[in-house]
């Protein structure tokens, strides 16, 4: 089933008897728990509603292309600021990433650091919930409290509350320079130390990994900035091996295979994304250092965001006890996906879902 | 403006509840006699007053627990309150009702400036956030013009903006974890020192939700580093409109300013007037401030002032010292009290998409005619979130309604032209019946299955938001 109007979707979903599986461009069906059900693309819910490059903004339905929406934004010089990740390569997955895709997962790459996650840019949101009701919540402008916030709840929803039809967008120039500072032959304790003090100061690092023993500090802006920001940094850190990469290619390559996670796409064992307190990641590789099991690791986010890969068998979140934060499955088996909520959150959550789809149709169990 | 007829059950019910309340409270915590209720009768929307019932000020999220317990138990409504200063009547109370102040939880938690978060009690200010860890060159980014008296709680409570929101966002984009109670007295944790909470979003559902779906007690919050420096520029236009054209070339051209504050000519003069600003003699004028080191600031400004030099200004004035920025900001600060100064006002807060300011602005001009009422126009340009002031004459019969009904005019146009009703303030008492002009039943049923989940009985802070009538059955439940 792929409806071509709102109004055909809402139908499919009033009529349906049984579970419904949402498929946008189906490049990210492996994340979440296993979910089954008659697919219902977006496919045909496609194209750009409005495009207004002075104001910012982006309307889009949500089965289009991110591929067509970043050709087409490029073209005025603009992008979405949060970085979305394309989840093909390591997922090892086919098929178009579209928009309904990465606001349903709330997809965000390394400048979330900075910009925010996907939520963060989403301005409003359309949906059809699990009874067919056709909703719409938040709108087109920056800056709108009428009412509830639905629009923060829909993205990272899973298509557990609705199937998303149409999204508005904050969008961002392309900034003008950027470069890279790389730091060399680092621990993860001086690792987590020199990004915590990067971004710690005032020269807005908008990218901040680790991986390799090396660490990298994106800057991003106005040429002149740009060049006086990388000398503020380069003097911070004089007494470290240090380069720098402002090549806008090379730059590109470097960030967009940190963005899709690329060093460690072709390891074996299980993917785990983990979201923590930055200043726990050396903590969290000294525990698995002393489990004694081969690991490789990438830091984002200053810390903040930790992808791992670890052999099949161990389990990484009896290994965190104590440390805040969650940790999901992205790739692999033998544990949940999804992280376990606290009792109260689940409860909410379950709350919300026994309203927005009262049959359970829609996704089902996709987020345990 | 309509409230729900008070339940006489909880109002005969009183001696009982005090009673109650002492047990778990301090006794100064309780405050009870009509003589001290009147404090809370109010906001900052000041036209609308009523005391509660009785008023409470716990001192720890357990104290809160306890009184939402009793109050769940005896089905007391319950009005959540920050500092009152609320535009949209968001902390006005109704008769039957305990207000719940959270004024003295006001304890800085944690600062943890390798994390780059603090932690604080709800009941502490906006400005006294950034107090806390200025000194190791850090700051809370959403300023409201009110951040010396707000209060975070009510920060979250309406997801507040400020100035500076165009570059660092607005509450909800700053916002890392809350503890909050539930109205039944469970208190929970979403969300932490970390990006990004587990599960659906519930945080972001709590941020902006009017005091409708818990108490908030304490919130982690994201600092930052400040910049090294900012500095304003400020440009004087002829016409409204040149300005406005000016405001989307200058966005449009990829420079991102940290603020773009928009004043027209009735606001100019009397803020001039007030604060001795040094404004020029103009019909619009921008205030438009970057940041970052000396070689940045310039940078910016030469691109901001090319633009600008196209746009035929009347005068472009850079700054030179910090005198001089604070002369660029004084104004502007004092705009909403130098109003006050010379009439009552209401102030709007809709918002519209930046590439129909001038349009707007005509139409807003006039509805000023049609009505007889001045409006005076300040507000954050960057973001389209206007602030019309509607000036009205509070002892003049019949010139509140006639304001109030021009306000729903101009609200109604915001919505028209792809806006919302309220980008900072809130919708509270005051815009609940504009809801349905911008949303469908549908839409509005959808939020009402979130109150419905976080408060089934309907008890927190229920008479706003929505109108009444929508919400009828489920508060008579
Ligand atoms: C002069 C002036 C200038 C202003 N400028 C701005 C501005 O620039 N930007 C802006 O956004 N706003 C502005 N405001 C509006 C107002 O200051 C904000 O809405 C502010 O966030 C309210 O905070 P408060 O602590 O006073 O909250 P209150 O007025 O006490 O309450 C506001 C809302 O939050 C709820 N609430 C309060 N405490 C809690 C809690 N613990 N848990 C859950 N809900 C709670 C209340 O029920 C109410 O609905 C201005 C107001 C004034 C008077």
């Amino acid at each position: 089933m792929t409806p071509a109007t709102v109004r055909e979707l809402s139908d499919t979903i009033a009529s349906a008897n049984g579970p419904l599986r949402i498929l946008g461009g189906g490049t990210r069906q492996a994340l979440g728990e296993c979910c089954l059900g008659a697919p219902l693309g977006t496919a045909n819910l496609s194209g750009i509603t409005l495009y207004e490059p002075e104001a910012l903004t982006l309307v889009a339905q949500a089965g289009t292309p991110m591929a067509e929406l970043q050709a087409v934004l490029r073209s005025e010089n603009q992008q979405f600021a949060f970085e979305p990740m394309d989840h093909r390569q390591i997922l090892g997955s086919g098929g178009n990433p579209t928009l309904g895709g990465v606001v349903a997962c709330n997809v965000s790459g390394p400048r979330r650091l900075s910009a925010g996650a996907c939520r963060d840019s989403l301005l409003g949101v359309s949906l059809v919930d699990g009874r067919g009701n056709i909703i719409k919540n938040g709108g087109r402008v920056m800056k709108n409290v009428t009412g509830y916030d639905l629009v923060k709840l829909m993205a990272g929803s899973y298509g557990t509350l609705g199937v998303l039809t149409e999204l508005s967008f904050r969008v961002l120039p392309i900034p003008e320079a950027s470069a890279t500072l790389c730091l060399h032959q680092l621990s993860v304790g001086q690792a987590s130390a020199v990004m915590a003090r990067a971004i710690g100061s005032a020269n807005e690092i908008s990218g901040a990994t680790y991986f390799d023993h090396t660490v990298h500090l994106r800057i991003e802006g106005l040429e002149a900035s740009v060049a006086h920001r990388l000398g503020v940094l380069k003097d911070l850190f004089h007494e470290h091996e240090i380069s720098v990469e402002t090549a806008p290619d090379a730059h590109a390559e470097i960030w967009r295979g940190i963005r899709d996670v690329t060093p460690l796409c072709e390891k074996r064992g299980n993917i785990w994304r983990l979201h923590i307190k930055p200043s726990d990641a050396p903590e969290v590789m000294n525990r698995l250092s002393a489990a004694e099991i081969r690991y490789d690791s990438m830091l984002d986010w200053g810390g903040g965001l930790i992808w791992l890969c670890l052999s099949r068998d161990f389990d990484l979140r009896k290994s965190l006890e104590g440390i805040a934060g969650h940790a999901s499955l992205i790739r692999g088996s033998g544990f949940a996906a999804v992280p376990p909520t606290s009792n109260a959150v689940a409860r909410l959550s379950a709350g919300l879902r026994g309203k927005f789809d009262p049959r359970g149709i829609l996704n089902a169990g996709i987020l345990g | 403006m309509e409230m729900p007829i008070p339940d006489q059950a909880v109002l005969d019910n009183k001696t009982k509840i005090v009673a109650l309340l002492k047990e778990v409270l301090p006794p100064h915590a309780v405050i009870h006699h009509i003589s001290e209720t009147r404090a809370y009768e109010c906001d900052a929307l000041t036209a609308y007053r009523c005391p509660p019932m009785i008023a409470v000020l716990p001192e720890t999220t357990q104290q809160v627990s306890d009184v939402l317990k009793i109050c769940h138990a005896h089905n007391v409504p319950v009005v959540p309150r920050g500092s009152g200063t609320s535009l949209a009547g968001g902390a006005l109370p109704t008769a039957d009702s305990v207000v719940l102040g959270v004024a003295k939880l006001n304890d800085v938690l944690e600062t943890d400036y390798k994390n780059r978060f603090v932690r604080v009690q709800s009941g502490r200010t906006n400005l006294s956030v950034t107090g806390a860890v200025q000194e190791q060159g850090f700051f809370y980014a959403p300023d409201p013009s009110s951040q010396l008296a707000c209060a975070i709680a009510g920060n979250i409570g309406m997801n507040s903006g400020g100035a500076h929101c165009l570059k660092y966002g607005v509450t909800t984009n700053n916002l890392l974890g809350v503890t909050i109670v539930m109205m039944d007295g469970e208190v929970v944790e979403i969300g932490g020192p970390y990006m990004d909470a587990n599960g659906l979003d519930l945080l972001g559902v709590i941020c902006g939700s009017e005091g409708q779906l818990g108490v908030v007690t304490e919130a982690t919050l994201r600092i930052l580093h400040k910049p090294v420096s900012a500095r304003p520029v400020l440009v004087a236009f002829d016409e409204n409109e040149v300005a406005g054209a000016c405001v989307a070339e200058i966005i449009r051209a990829g420079v991102l300013p940290v603020a773009i504050e928009f004043m027209d000519r009735l606001c100019i003069e009397t803020s001039e007037n007030f604060s001795d600003a040094g404004y020029p003699d103009a019909n619009a004028l921008l205030i438009i401030e970057v940041e970052g080191a000396e070689v940045e600031i310039e940078e910016q400004l030469e691109k901001i002032i090319n633009i600008a030099q196209r746009h035929n200004p009347i005068e472009i004035r850079q700054s030179k010292s910090e005198e001089e920025s604070a002369k660029i900001w004084l104004g502007r600060k004092s705009a909403f009290g130098a109003i006050g100064q010379i009439s009552d006002y209401m102030c709007l807060d809709g918002t519209i998409p930046v590439s129909k300011l001038p349009y707007v602005l005509r139409r807003t001009a006039e509805l000023s005619e049609e009505y007889g009422l001045r409006v005076g126009n300040v507000f954050h340009a960057g973001d389209g979130n206007m602030h019309p002031l509607i000036l009205f004459d509070a002892n003049k019969k019949g010139d509140l309604e006639r304001c109030e009904a021009m306000g729903a005019e101009i609200l109604r146009l915001c919505v028209e032209v792809g806006g919302c009703l309220t980008g900072e303030h809130g919708v509270g008492v005051e815009k609940r019946n504009l809801m349905f002009d911008q949303y469908s039943q549908e839409d509005i049923e959808a939020q009402l299955w979130v109150k419905d989940v976080f408060d089934p009985k309907w008890l927190l802070n229920a008479a706003k938001v929505f109108p009444l009538a929508a919400t009828q059955t489920r508060r008579a439940r």
